[in-house]
């Protein structure tokens, strides 16, 4: 594929966006603040100042029609004008002025924006915001541990989103959902229903949020109408004339045809990006299954070409990358961050009656993906058993070509993950993963990952009898000097006491966090999207969806393992050193043990290699692990369950950890998701795989493996056919996910000397892809650290 | 299964082996010194000292001893050997591969090659044997009932270039061949492209005639000449007698698939 099948207007729409440059948008903070010291707020219930905020901000914010346009509405004011969220963090000064110099990730910050932040956003929003709340709530024993990089919170920066719309979009337009709603009010029983205020106000809330997406599309009607009028050019005049029908018939009732699909769809993603900064950006999910019958009638009946789709779907993609993560606050001139606000696309996987659900689509869709090239939305391919393999194949000549799409996922393992935690076989079915690689019950399911966990300080503090040798601070359990431990399972016993302890801070957390989103920050807009909020009459953010998990990600389980395996080895079985020696050494970050770390690092057994000696370790931690979270019970009426994946979470971990057993030096990065330590696995990827596979990937939540390859093992069919085999029997072992990076160290290094030339480099970084010039160094030497498979 | 054998390495996902992904395994001893030998570690019968020779853990269950770390080969059992075989047995069933015997010559061990062929057949694991050829047939007869599919190399037509580039005649390995070939064996013949040595119109017309001759080959796969590394024959202490040579070009390659191809044979290029 190259550019060719993408036209004029597809060109310049790419290249705009491209081009253009992210700013810090001030805008959305403007209209916020306007809005609550308006005085509505203090006579409204919580849910409808929420949804008159809403309302307030789709009324004011200007509206924006690209030239060329097919797709409209942005965010902000222009593609990439990011707005920030105050109500969730407020971005300091200092902030500002780092977002707009830092070298990488940055955001341009005009004198106007840090005035008005100055002089009106951060008065009013201090205390207020809910990460002053979330930090004021939580407790020393919590701070200890946080600061010390046992946990991560996710929700003091962006509000719980995670999730995916399902289908009901697409059958129903927003006055559907008034009416729905208004027959709930009028149902509701006044005489024994203890909660039927709260439903009441939930229910006007939900009403004013549908009605402020319409309203928020006839402005976009009415400005394509105004463009119009003074257009010359009578095809442009056409074309904005068509935008105006488009935008006065959707989202106010159901779309009639791909092109009304798609727009739908877009105004409800910019209110849910609107309403809050939902962690991670809401999307589509299954697009080949909804987009299908629009796209099957409008071939049949010829009122849309294979040429029509493509272009509308091409023109989608723009919008997606239109639209950067909005930057942290807090944040520092070294932490880049990302521009990637993990949209996952899925294609393919099963139809609700459990067949195969590949269609002509999903192919289209791959091209689309395969021309576009673009760093947003992120894109994967849902692979069961079911599936043919020219699917899995097609999908892997645009893996080949080397920006780390899309990204491949086991249909049938996500759907048993599913159905153990609860799930029909129908909700499971119709659902898939998103973010980086987190299951979910599309349309049903509100699945919040609440933190990352790092298993490896917890082995350092365990270690030091509680204490956190790189502060000295007494922050977990006495559990007995390390001299103390008899054998391995007294050190893991005492291991097991300090994770769970961990837990129990990070989950009592979890629960204060979940109730002051809840209580101060409903959704009601996100509420009209996710069944069951308006049959039940209850918040997306406080337990209204039909599922509702929480998790704890844990993060280095090739470092804890491999760490683990090297005490075992050569303390308890060998006795060839003594925890003692292995304590100085660690203390001295190895220096003068050079010989120890040698032999740690290269004859130690190690997660990776299919070594029973190492992988039942990693079981062993595994457990620990799953019984610490799975199962507990959240504020939302659901459960608390486990995912193993990192994000960049295993550099920021990494820092926080002195020297390892594993022969891992102070401060460096940590093992990523699944994978074996960088350069651990010397077996090749079927190894590699069979370790991976031990993992009880079905108790979990997602699982995220990467996998570097270089070019030449995919430069043939035979190469193609291979790789796609090593997937299906990884898959076969009920394998969760696998992508890939198809490039060679030798162009990472070049990259690393001369970025100016690699700008459109871009890498699988964890769950998402990246440009690598923007990742910082220590990031970028992390990935070509990961051991490369070369063709044999 | 206790026979033993000496192995240099296995390498797990080969993909150019044979069939399918496929687990090759290394086994040492060569009769031949072929100048272009990328394996020159391969080629004595003996453990060796590994002279800075990185030694990978290639038994993922046994940990290397710190004297095994020093050698290049290490003894192992057919046991051992098939436990290892067994790990990726999930990836042959998906992928129609199998396990690939390799070297070195596998042939210099017959007895350890029959057990681990036995072991491979009772298990339904699809075996293939890389041979080079020049062993006395008597070793063939203890294995090739068990072998699924044989890669044999060919290189050289000209016996006396043969004996000048790998040390031993031809005429051993070509009456072998076609012993092979009269019992029924599914053979690929393999031939090594080396620049000027084995990829001259010749020595190619040579072999197409002497396969066309046999009627039972139809694959051939031709490997072409990589750069040969200078680095091990000094760590080995050996000369490196091939020198400098340049890597043929795409359009070559085709070239000389095309001719075998016109000769009715099924080529592939890379093995």
């Amino acid at each position: 594929m190259s550019g060719d099948s993408m036209n004029e207007r597809i060109k310049n729409l790419r290249e705009q966006s491209l081009n253009a440059v992210p700013v810090l948008d001030h805008e959305r903070a403007v209209l916020l603040t306007e809005f609550y010291k308006s005085g509505i707020p203090e006579k409204s219930s919580v849910p409808v100042t929420r949804a008159l905020a809403f309302k307030y901000l789709l009324e004011h914010k200007r509206i924006c029609i690209n030239p060329g346009e097919l797709i409209v509405g942005e965010r902000g004011p222009a593609p990439k004008a990011t707005p920030t969220y105050p109500e969730l963090c407020i971005h300091s000064l200092q902030d500002l002025e780092i977002l707009d110099s830092r070298e990488k990730i940055s955001f341009r910050v005009a004198d106007e924006t840090r005035r008005i932040y100055q002089d009106s956003i951060i008065p009013f929003w201090e205390g207020r915001s809910i990460r002053d709340r979330i930090f004021s709530e939580m407790d020393e024993s919590w701070k200890a541990a946080y600061e010390a990089g046992i946990f991560t919170e996710f929700m003091e920066q962006r509000a719980p989103g995670h999730t995916v719309l399902g289908s009901k979009i697409y059958g129903k337009g927003m006055l559907d959902f008034i009416d729905e709603i208004q027959q709930q009010i009028n149902n509701l029983d006044f005489f024994n229903d203890q909660s039927v205020w709260q439903k009441r106000e939930e229910f006007r809330a939900m009403k004013i949020a549908a009605g402020a997406l319409v309203e928020f599309a006839e402005r976009h009607a009415q400005k394509a109408r105004a463009l119009a009028e003074r257009e010359d050019n009578p095809s442009q005049q056409k074309e904005l004339r068509e935008i105006a029908i488009t935008c006065e018939r959707v989202p106010a009732r159901a779309p009639r045809n791909f092109r009304e699909a798609l727009q739908y769809y877009w105004f409800v993603h910019l209110g849910v990006i609107t309403e809050l900064n939902t962690w991670d950006s809401f999307n589509p999910g299954r697009l080949d299954q909804h987009l299908y019958p629009f796209y099957k009638n409008g071939i049949e009946d010829d009122s849309l070409s294979e040429e029509n789709a493509r272009e509308l779907l091409q023109a989608f993609w723009i919008k997606f990358n239109n639209q950067p993560a909005p930057p942290k606050v807090g944040v520092t001139a070294q932490e880049s961050n990302t521009y990637t606000d993990f949209c996952l696309i899925n294609l393919g996987g099963l139809k609700e009656d459990g067949s195969d659900a590949v269609n002509e689509l999903s192919y289209l869709i791959l091209d689309v993906i395969e021309e576009m090239r673009l760093l947003q939305p992120s894109s994967m391919v849902q692979l069961s058993k079911k599936n043919p393999d020219r699917f899995i194949k097609r999908a892997l000549k645009i893996v080949k070509t080397g920006f780390g799409q899309p990204s491949i996922f086991n249909t049938d393992a996500i759907i048993q993950e599913l159905i153990r935690q609860g799930k029909s076989v129908i909700d499971a079915r119709n659902g898939g993963a998103s973010g980086c690689v987190e299951t979910g019950a599309f349309g049903k399911e509100s699945y919040i990952l609440t933190g990352y966990f790092n298993l490896v300080k917890i082995l350092e503090i365990t270690l030091n009898d509680g204490t956190d040798p790189l502060t000295g601070k007494q922050i977990g359990l006495k559990t007995g000097a390390a001299g103390e431990f008899k054998n391995f399972d007294d050190l893991l016993q005492a291991y097991e006491k300090q994770l769970n302890h961990f837990i129990d801070i990070k989950i009592k957390g979890n629960i204060i966090i979940e109730r002051l989103y809840a209580r101060c920050l409903p959704a009601p807009f996100m509420s009209l999207l996710i069944d069951d909020c308006i049959a039940r009459g209850k918040d997306y953010n406080d337990g209204g969806a039909r599922y509702n998990t929480s998790y704890i990600q844990g993060v280095g389980l090739g470092s804890i393992t491999d760490s683990l395996a090297a005490i075992k080895y050569y303390v308890f079985d060998r006795k060839q050193i003594s925890l003692q020696a292995f304590m100085e050494a660690l203390q001295n970050d190895f220096s003068g043990h050079e010989e120890l770390q040698r032999l740690l690092r290269e004859a130690a057994p190690k997660y990776g290699n299919d070594n029973d000696y190492a992988d039942d370790i990693m079981k062993q931690i595994f457990e620990i692990y799953y019984h610490a979270v799975d199962g507990r019970p959240n504020s939302k009426g659901g459960y608390f369950r486990i995912n193993l994946l990192p994000t960049t979470s295993h550099v920021y971990f990494g820092s926080k950890v002195g020297a390892t057993p594993d022969g891992r030096k102070a401060h460096k990065p940590l093992s990523e998701g699944i994978s074996p330590v960088q350069g651990a696995d010397q077996n090749g990827p079927t190894a590699v795989l069979k370790s991976a596979a031990k993992i009880d990937h079905i108790r979990t939540g997602g699982t995220l493996l990467n996998q570097k390859f270089t070019p030449q093992l995919l430069s043939d069919d035979n190469g193609i056919a291979k790789l796609a085999q090593l997937i299906r029997t990884y898959f076969r072992m009920d394998g969760h996910h696998i992508q890939f990076n198809v490039v060679t160290a030798e162009t990472l290094r070049k990259a690393q000397a001369h970025p100016e030339e690699y700008r459109d480099l871009i890498v699988r970084v964890a769950g998402y892809s990246d440009y690598f010039v923007d990742l910082g160094r220590d990031l970028q030497d992390e990935i070509i650290a990961r051991s490369e498979h070369a063709g044999y | 299964m206790n026979e033993k054998g000496i192995i240099f390495n296995i390498q797990k996902y080969a993909v150019h082996d044979g069939p399918g992904i496929r687990t090759t395994v290394f086994l040492k001893g060569c009769p031949l010194q072929c100048r272009w030998c990328h394996n020159p570690e391969s080629q004595k019968s003996e453990i060796e000292p590994a002279n800075g020779f990185r030694v990978r853990q290639f038994l993922t269950d046994t940990p290397v001893s710190a004297e095994e770390e020093e050698n290049i080969g290490q003894i192992v059992s057919a046991a051992e050997m098939m436990k290892e075989i067994e790990k990726d047995i999930l990836f042959f069933d998906e992928s129609g591969g199998g396990v690939t015997f390799s070297g070195g010559e596998p042939l210099m061990q017959p007895e350890f090659l029959a057990a681990l062929l036995s072991a491979c057949k009772a298990k339904e694991i699809h075996t293939a044997v890389d041979t080079c050829g020049h062993v006395p047939w008597k070793s063939f007869e203890k294995i090739y009932a068990k072998t699924d599919l044989f890669l044999y190399d060919l290189k050289l037509m000209n016996d006396a270039d043969h004996v000048k580039y790998t040390g031993v005649s031809n005429r051993l390995i070509l009456e072998n061949l076609m012993k092979l070939t009269k019992a029924g064996k599914k053979i690929r013949v393999r031939v090594p492209l080396i620049p000027g040595i084995t990829d001259t119109r010749k020595n190619l017309d040579g072999l197409a005639d002497f396969l066309t001759s046999s009627k039972e080959i139809h694959h051939i796969d031709l490997l072409p000449y990589n750069f040969l590394s200078s680095s091990k024959y000094t760590k080995l202490n050996q000369p490196n007698q091939l020198g400098h040579l340049e890597v043929q070009s795409e359009e070559f390659l085709g070239e000389i698939k095309q001719h075998f191809e016109n000769s009715g044979f099924i080529v592939n290029v890379g093995g």
